[in-house]
């Protein structure tokens, strides 16, 4: 038994493909955060009133709360005035096409395996990029809008949309809601906007691919997708950043909106740098995501895989206010080293007949620690609700740690709540059945965690799965001897 | 191909195997034979390379290498095959995932590419016929939920895949029917050749009855007592081990 203890603890080096950093002329306000720093990136964005004033209100919010502290995360004050609130690669006046991209740029997210060129994409995926805090291009936006969609970066659609950002900016995340929804209120500076309209069911997967690129700058985005009646739309959200020492603040706010019978079905494979095998450096994710089923008959669905980021503190959340409404909630969460993951869902059953499920996977390796956090609340309304959930946690190794903290409340008697949780460890008999027949140890443990976490990848869009799936051998890398 | 001299090997410093010694020729069965505790598991997993077991003394080779001093990967991917006694559950993998995985781990440390999907699907079928296992067991999760026999097929199964030049069937034959006893032997008999060497470790002679051994061996105590052909194991089964006890501790005595 402790031989094979010693083994999994044995080597911890791993192998963050990308780390690197893109030359490039940045525009950058400087450090801090005051109310001309908020005037400052309005300004640059050319915003009108309205928005300034918004992010105003959020600001004066903010400066009245505090950080929370229930997290099960530990990680040193974070100075507010030291961060870089705006930094733009240069030469931004918004391109009309690809070939105006900066060829920097689009080399940038070749490397990230994001091809920005339509005619090279094989499968039909709508791409928006984000890079510190702009958009830079988008993908596909002509097919989409023939039928209606409009899919672009959230700092067009304050321009060119603004009755809709108008109506749904922050109605699902008001900016009093948590200390990150606040400040990423007053200082967002770039993401996406997707709004699909009534009974159109999108041709294809949107998605948008975040990098953090800066040193010192954090990232505040935010998204913003809109399913009006009958529609569909399935979105895909990827995320990576540079290898450095500091930890970089991101913390974005998404929120989703679907009227009646519309769905919405959003993925993430989050792998911000996780840090270093010592623990340093490694972004800091705080971010809130909810969306809302507000018609009769809609449904969203979130799935995450979360392998990167030093902290993690995101409650992807459904509030189920139409009836016969469905949320979903299926994760993965994998952290190694000095990795922290507190993560969950909230699914808020307002309406009858209502159901939601909950599928959590959490790993946990090195000195990681790893907590679900969820609530399930049904209303008084909330008749015959329903809600299953499953956390599974998986350890290897004996120096890290698996947490589940479910709360219920009920305060309707036919709400039907069911709760089950696991933990195991990859067990020894486990690994030497798989060595026996001739599969080694750290191709055993990646089958192993696939195996485990089958149920949450099995949500994914196809081409996005198999991503996933390596990522999750590739995190583990070095996990074991 | 197999020799065994001299094995001595412990658990948490306590000495399990006292001096074995076997030798195994291409396309022979031996039975070892012997009561509870006498150290024929631990005889398997030695071979097989759990780490837990120390050896202290002795060698074994293999084909000509000193498996010893391998992996327990290296020895599978060299023709060395343990179908388990309780094999384990893997939830989430699929049987026939985890035996592609295998396959393909085995070929890769051969120098040969993986076998595509339609060669897989091939051999597949062919061995499913040839051990009768269901088609259905494949695509589940390996070994969850299985019946004591599903999972002692799946080993036989796994076994045909894998094509081992050396197999130890460790205590195949407990927990099943007289059904799936005769399937299980059946694959087993249909798995020999004269390339292929098998070690049936058993309580019972009911399996004998269907693998005909070239040779039965006793183990006592972490030693081998007594070898003789497969009347011994038809000896014991009717007068029990403790005419072999009773003998073995009048030889210790002189």
């Amino acid at each position: 038994m402790k031989e094979e203890m010693d083994v999994l603890e044995e080597t911890v080096s791993r192998d963050y493909k990308y780390g690197f950093v893109t030359d490039i002329e940045t525009d950058v306000v400087s450090k801090g955060l005051n109310e001309d720093t908020i005037r400052l990136i309005s300004a640059k964005k050319n915003e009108p009133e309205w928005m300034l004033n918004w992010r105003l209100k959020a600001y004066a919010q903010w400066l009245k709360m505090e950080e929370p502290k229930w997290p099960n995360v530990k990680y040193p004050p974070i100075n507010y005035q030291d961060i870089i609130y705006y930094a733009a690669p240069r030469k931004k006046t918004k391109v009309n096409g690809l070939d105006q991209v900066d060829p920097e740029l689009l080399k940038t997210f070749d490397k990230l395996g994001i091809s920005l060129n339509e005619q090279k994409r094989l499968s039909g995926v709508a791409v928006d990029v984000v890079m510190d805090s702009v958009s830079i291009a988008t993908s596909f936006k002509k097919q989409l809008s023939e039928v209606g969609i409009i899919f672009c970066s959230i700092s067009e659609a304050i321009q060119k949309h603004p009755e809709l950002v108008k109506k749904y900016l922050g109605s699902v995340v008001p900016m009093t809601d948590n200390y990150f929804a606040a400040l990423n209120s007053a200082v967002f500076t770039d993401g996406s906007f997707c709004f699909i309209p009534k009974g159109v069911r999108c041709p294809m997967e949107l998605s948008t691919y975040f990098r953090i690129n800066t040193e010192n700058s954090g990232q505040f985005e935010r998204t913003l997708i809109i399913a009006e009646e009958e529609a569909y739309v399935s979105y895909l959200e990827g995320c990576t950043a540079p290898k450095r020492d500091e930890n970089q603040l991101h913390a974005a706010v998404v929120e989703l909106f679907a009227h009646r019978k519309a769905e919405i079905k959003y993925s993430t494979v989050q792998n911000w740098f996780p840090g270093d095998e010592n623990g340093l450096g490694g972004i800091y994710n705080f971010v809130t995501k909810r969306g809302i089923c507000m018609g009769d008959y809609s449904k969203i669905s979130w799935s995450q895989v979360e392998t990167g980021a030093a902290i993690t503190w995101k409650y992807p959340s459904v509030i189920l206010k139409g009836d016969n409404s469905i949320g979903e909630f299926y994760s993965v969460a994998l952290t190694n080293h000095f990795q922290q993951a507190d993560t969950g869902t909230k699914m808020t059953h307002l309406g009858k007949n209502t159901r939601s499920r909950i599928v959590s996977k959490g790993i946990s390796a090195g000195q990681s620690q790893n907590s679900y956090r969820g609530l399930v609340k049904a209303g008084k309304h909330a008749l015959n609700a329903r809600n299953y959930s499953q956390c599974d946690s998986l350890l290897l190794g004996d120096k890290c740690g698996a947490h589940t903290f479910p709360y219920i409340e009920s305060k309707n008697k036919t709400a039907v709540i069911e709760h089950e949780a696991t933990t195991s460890k990859i067990g020894e008999d486990q690994l030497f059945y798989c060595r026996q027949r001739g599969i080694d140890t750290e191709a055993a443990v990646a089958l192993i965690v696939t195996g485990f976490a089958k149920e949450v990848m099995n949500q994914l869009p196809m081409e996005f799965a198999v991503e996933a799936q390596k990522l999750l051998a590739v995190s583990l890398e070095g996990s074991v001897g | 191909m197999l020799s065994i001299k001299n094995i001595h090997a412990s658990v948490e410093g306590k000495e399990i195997l006292r001096g074995i010694n076997l030798d195994l020729q291409p396309g022979e069965v031996h039975a070892i034979m012997g009561p509870n505790g006498s150290g024929k598991s631990t005889l398997a997993s030695v071979l097989a390379g759990r780490e837990e077991y120390e050896v202290t003394q002795g060698s074994v080779d293999f084909l000509g290498k000193n498996i010893l001093e391998l992996s327990p990967e290296d020895r599978a991917r060299e023709g060395l095959f343990l179908a388990f006694q309780y094999p384990v559950e893997i939830p989430g993998v699929s049987t026939t995932n985890f035996i592609k995985t295998a396959l393909n781990e085995k070929r890769k440390y051969h120098g040969l590419p993986p076998l595509d999907a339609v060669s897989f699907m091939k051999l597949m079928k062919e061995k499913m016929n040839l051990v009768e296992i269901d088609k259905s067991l494949l695509t589940r999760s390996i070994n969850e939920g299985f019946s004591g026999g599903e999972k002692k097929k799946n080993e036989i199964f796994q076994m045909a895949m894998l094509e081992p030049r050396l197999t130890i069937l460790d205590e195949t034959d407990s927990g099943l029917d007289i059904d799936a006893l005769r399937i299980v032997a059946n694959g087993v008999n249909k798995l020999r050749n004269e390339n292929r060497a098998i070690i049936v470790i058993t309580h019972y002679q009911r399996l004998l009855d269907y693998l005909q051994p070239d040779f039965v061996h006793v183990l006592l105590n972490g030693k081998i007592v007594k070898s003789g052909t497969k009347e011994l194991a038809l000896e014991l089964e009717e007068k029990g081990y403790d005419f072999i006890k009773d003998q073995f501790s009048l030889s210790e005595a002189v």
